[in-house]
């Protein structure tokens, strides 16, 4: 397609106008800039138009913009007809009555933003002691709850994700090793890397990269489930054929998690513990035979269910946090992603907060 | 509006067009032309392909096999460069509105000519404002994000947004879809005035037999896979095709032409003139 001839403007007589050439987005060009140097006379101007092709809105409503800022009225001579029918329909529209987008105060965004999190906090509240009294009554009739469902959670949020846990695991008791070794063997006390290794992967490496992971894959997941079924309108089907949403979609997945992350947790623990073999072997020249007799004779059973008890909590704080935001989703795409983002980032925050929480009860309990 | 001259002004030419899914075929040998300046419709039934030829008229998918010709160009042949300035020359209404929920609705009809025009953001606003207004939609309805409008309003404003660039094509996908019979109403009237204001070529895609008798110049029926016919409203109620006339047996039609014939045996239903 050849370009089309670009828009002009010329004045033969004073008061006349002669347009001519295409007054469209494509050939207005930097005409519109340019134009506001030139003034019409105020009062009645005429504007020829014999020598226009193409007048679209965009080109009527530079015309009128520059003519209404010189306060002048237009009078249309041979114009075709089409393009004087635009034309005029675009002079009589007055200025449109566009409310002017309401200004916010920093101090004004301040306070939206506490009074956000109040009220989110106390819906999450709610949002707990809801799904809490829905579990008790299934509690007592555990033929209600939804094992299939349960299973699939299992499978889909626990068994497909042992790939990527053993091997964060793994690397993650080399590192320990590895930053152990370098500063034990100053002190020729390369077997307490055995130590290092298994009380650090055991009571806080292991549950806590477990959440983090699980909260990142599956947690998104909830919100982004749960999330759109909102705005297809699902959530509402449910609640109309009377099935609870929250024991269809929400109870499941805390009985799946609250049964995969442990597990994942003691994969984990394996893992790293494994890694850490390998770096001592490699770097302190500690054998698998040695590291296992000292890890059998120092490390509790206190010490594993420590961690394997912190990580059930972590995957109720993972399943909830996802639905609940899941729930908040309102109508369109753009929120789905928006709470999506929101369910991940509030619950490594929270499996964070719980864990430092642990580490202060447990060393007054003196665990 | 007759456009039957020795050689019509074709904007839309498909020859032979065949499209499959797998072994699923859905157009086979599908030929079809829209001319210039007409109000071209493409009814039939559901899952009669219908929103699949839009598709691949707006480039959104490609034939199995056949030849689609838009503005006279070869799309087989088209550069990137070419893609580009054809898309620019039509505007889609999409059947769910398909606008951008992180935009407000002005911010939404303004982008295609923030996008290709270097006009300044506040005659922008102005041009997307006084869109809207042409659409008949409230002075607020501007500021608001799509998802606070109702299904009629996200029409309306899906079509200021087609209708940004002054489009010399323009697609409608299901216009009335899921709206009350009053706003069905103001459909048609909204459709013929924008086609009478801009001077366009109108393609739509619907099955709403009050529709294709107020606005279409001429409809194309789809069936089998292929064009069952083509022609005006009136020509197609005198088809003998079964399908055709399975489609445009509507209770409510025959009632009306029943109810007319007892009265005044010649005289059109009112419904019918335009």
């Amino acid at each position: 397609m050849p370009t089309p001839a670009a828009a002009t403007i010329s004045q033969p007589t004073p008061g006349e106008w002669t347009l001519a050439g295409n007054w469209t987005v494509a050939g207005l060009g930097p005409l519109p800039q340019g134009l506001e140097a030139e003034a019409p006379s105020s009062g009645v101007v005429v504007l020829d138009g014999s020598g226009l092709q193409a007048v679209d809105s965009a080109g009527a409503w530079v015309l009128k913009r520059w003519l209404g800022s010189h306060s002048a009225t237009a009078s249309l001579r041979n114009w075709p007809p089409r393009l004087q029918t635009l034309m005029e329909l675009v002079m009589q529209q007055t200025a449109p009555n566009i409310p002017p987008m309401p200004h916010v105060s920093s101090l004004q965004a301040v306070g939206h933003g506490a009074e956000n999190v109040m009220q989110q906090s106390l819906a999450l509240l709610g949002f707990v002691g809801e799904t809490v009294m829905k579990a008790l009554p299934l509690l007592a009739r555990p033929q209600r709850i939804r094992w299939r469902t349960v299973l699939r959670n299992i499978q889909v949020g626990g068994f497909e994700a042992l790939p990527i846990i053993g091997l964060t695991s793994f690397l993650l008791g080399v590192v320990v090793a590895y930053q152990g070794a370098d500063q034990l063997k100053h002190y020729g006390a390369n077997i307490f890397v055995v130590d290092l290794v298994g009380y650090a992967m055991l009571r806080e490496f292991a549950p806590l990269i477990s959440a983090i992971i699980i909260a990142g894959r599956s947690g998104s997941a909830y919100a982004a489930e749960i999330g759109t079924m909102v705005v297809t309108e699902e959530i509402d089907a449910l609640r109309t054929i009377d099935i609870e949403p929250i024991e269809l979609l929400v109870l499941p997945k805390i009985l799946a998690l609250a049964v995969a992350l442990p597990l994942l947790t003691l994969f984990a623990d394996i893992a790293g513990v494994f890694g850490g073999m390998v770096m001592a072997r490699s770097q302190l020249d500690i054998g698998f035979r040695e590291f296992g007799a000292r890890f059998g004779q120092e490390m509790q059973g206190a010490t594993l269910l420590i961690g394997i008890g912190k990580s059930l909590v972590f995957a109720f704080i993972i399943v909830l946090i996802g639905c609940f935001q899941g729930f908040r989703t309102r109508g369109s795409a753009d929120s789905v992603g928006r709470q999506t983002t929101l369910a991940v980032v509030q619950s490594i925050f929270l499996v964070i907060v719980a864990d430092a929480l642990f580490s202060v009860v447990f060393s007054i309990l003196d665990l | 509006m007759t456009a039957t001259t020795a050689a019509p002004d074709l904007v839309i030419e498909m020859k032979k067009v065949c499209t499959r899914f797998g072994s699923h075929a859905v157009h086979s040998d599908l030929d079809l032309d829209v001319r210039r300046g007409e109000i071209f419709a493409i009814a039939g039934g559901s899952g009669s392909g219908k929103s699949v030829l839009l598709r691949e008229m707006i480039l959104l998918q490609r034939p199995t096999s056949g030849t689609i010709r838009l503005f006279g160009q070869d799309i087989a042949t088209l550069t990137d460069a070419q893609a580009h300035t054809l898309r620019q020359r039509w505007g889609v209404m999409f059947q769910h509105g398909g606008l951008f929920s992180s935009l407000n609705v002005r911010e939404n009809v303004g982008l295609p000519l923030r996008e290709h025009s270097s006009l300044d953001d506040a005659l922008i606003d102005d041009i997307a404002e006084w869109k809207l207004s042409q659409t008949g939609l409230p002075p607020d309805a501007g500021l608001k994000s799509p998802g606070e409008l109702s299904g009629g309003m996200l029409k309306r404003a899906s079509l200021a947004r087609a209708l940004a660039l002054d489009p010399e094509l323009l697609f409608l996908d299901e216009p009335t879809s899921g709206l009350d019979p009053a706003s069905t109403a103001g459909v048609d009237e909204l459709i013929l005035r924008t086609h009478a204001l801009y001077g366009l070529t109108i393609v739509m895609v619907t099955h709403d037999l009050d529709l294709l008798w107020q606005v279409s110049d001429r409809v194309a029926v789809l069936g089998e896979g292929r064009v069952l016919a083509t022609g005006s409203m009136e020509e197609l109620s005198h088809d003998e095709h079964p399908i055709v006339r399975a489609y445009f047996t509507d209770p409510k039609t025959v009632q009306a032409n029943e109810a007319e014939h007892a009265h005044e045996s010649r005289k059109e239903p009112a419904w019918k003139t335009r």
